[in-house]
């Protein structure tokens, strides 16, 4: 109730009608001191466009680029950040949280 | 998402009520529950919950993980009055996120010297109140501590069901405010649903401590399951 969302979730519907492929990326789980809570989202269009955070700035270079590929395969995709996760990705969250973000595709 | 759900999302949310969008995050499936489908739902009491908290998570259900992600409107708080008490709770409840506002015909009492940075209506609440769209996510303050003010103010948000009502005034003025407002049509299950004296019972003394008092009460009453609100008013 408390949370002041700007309006990304409109600007993916417009995005959608003006015939924008375009994704939807939501944190769905954290720990530690990750930036943003769960339920914060990112929306992405297929021009590299993004609105929101699902971090304070530090991976959502790497989100979009995931995005891309969910808009051009329809699947959704669990992505992973964390410190201490450098298997997987080599961008990590500064502050020493691990957030779970999942992508979708819209439409 | 799909786009019939993102669409009937954005309208809810244009409407500001609730809604929860639960997420198979395994293989992506996604249905959106409104906040009154909650009570038919064979998640209603994760949901309840969630919602409740304002808070988004995970559930399991069986072998499934789902995400529970919840949308809500952000709280209002109407106060009437721009009083002493006032000037202390407009910020505190900024500080907590509601949207607040002033209301009070006297242009004495309504001034931005007085408040500055908070939007203020210098109107009697029948011009001030239809555009403010009052509704169930407003908390409502009544504390001009004047009938003329604070009673049809009282009336408009009994009609707009606001999940917190609040009247400054000991034991003996509410009840003379009660049979006003019964005389004026309000129903005994409206009348219970003010509370005052207004705040939590914290012995609050000075107009800052009675602010916290009352967003401590519009908190629990915001927050609490419905039996310990109960146990807590």
């Amino acid at each position: 109730m408390l949370n002041r969302d700007e309006d990304i979730l409109q600007a993916a519907e417009t995005w959608q009608k003006e015939g924008h492929g375009v994704a939807l990326a939501t944190v769905v789980e954290t720990w530690g001191s990750a930036p943003r809570p769960a339920g914060s989202s990112l929306v992405i269009n297929d021009d590299g466009t993004f609105l929101g955070s699902v971090s304070g700035g530090c991976v959502e270079g790497a989100v979009v680029t995931e995005a891309l590929d969910v808009i051009a395969s329809g699947q959704p995709k669990m992505l992973e950040f964390g410190v201490a996760d450098e298997t997987a990705w080599n961008v990590g969250l500064s502050c020493g949280g691990t957030i779970r973000v999942f992508v979708e595709k819209v439409g | 998402m799909k786009l019939e759900i993102l669409k009937e999302l954005n309208a809810e949310r244009a409407a500001r009520r609730p809604v929860i969008i639960v997420t198979d995050t395994a293989n992506g499936d996604q249905r959106l529950v409104k906040a009154a489908d909650i009570a038919a739902d064979p998640l209603r009491a994760e949901l309840a919950k969630q919602l409740r908290m304002g808070k988004s998570g995970n559930v399991e259900v069986g072998t499934r993980k789902l995400f529970l992600n919840v949308y809500a409107p952000t709280a209002k708080l109407v106060i009437i009055g721009a009083v002493h008490i006032s000037q202390a709770l407009a910020p505190l409840a900024r500080s907590l996120d509601y949207d607040v506002t002033v209301v009070d015909p006297r242009t004495a009492f309504a001034s931005p010297e007085r408040f500055p940075d908070v939007p203020l209506v210098a109107e009697w609440p029948d011009v001030a109140l239809p555009p403010l769209n009052v509704d169930h996510y407003t908390a409502f303050v009544a504390v001009t501590h004047d009938p003329k003010i604070d009673d049809p103010a009282l009336l408009h948000a009994f009609d707009r069901d606001c999940f917190y009502i609040g009247a400054l005034g000991s034991r003996k003025t509410h009840a003379k405010r009660a049979e006003r407002l019964r005389a004026q049509g309000a129903r005994d299950s409206d009348i219970a649903r003010i509370h005052a004296p207004i705040g939590l019972d914290i012995g609050a003394v000075s107009p800052s401590e009675i602010a916290v008092a009352i967003m401590a009460e519009i908190t629990a009453q915001l927050r609490l399951p419905p039996k310990e609100k109960e146990e807590a008013a």
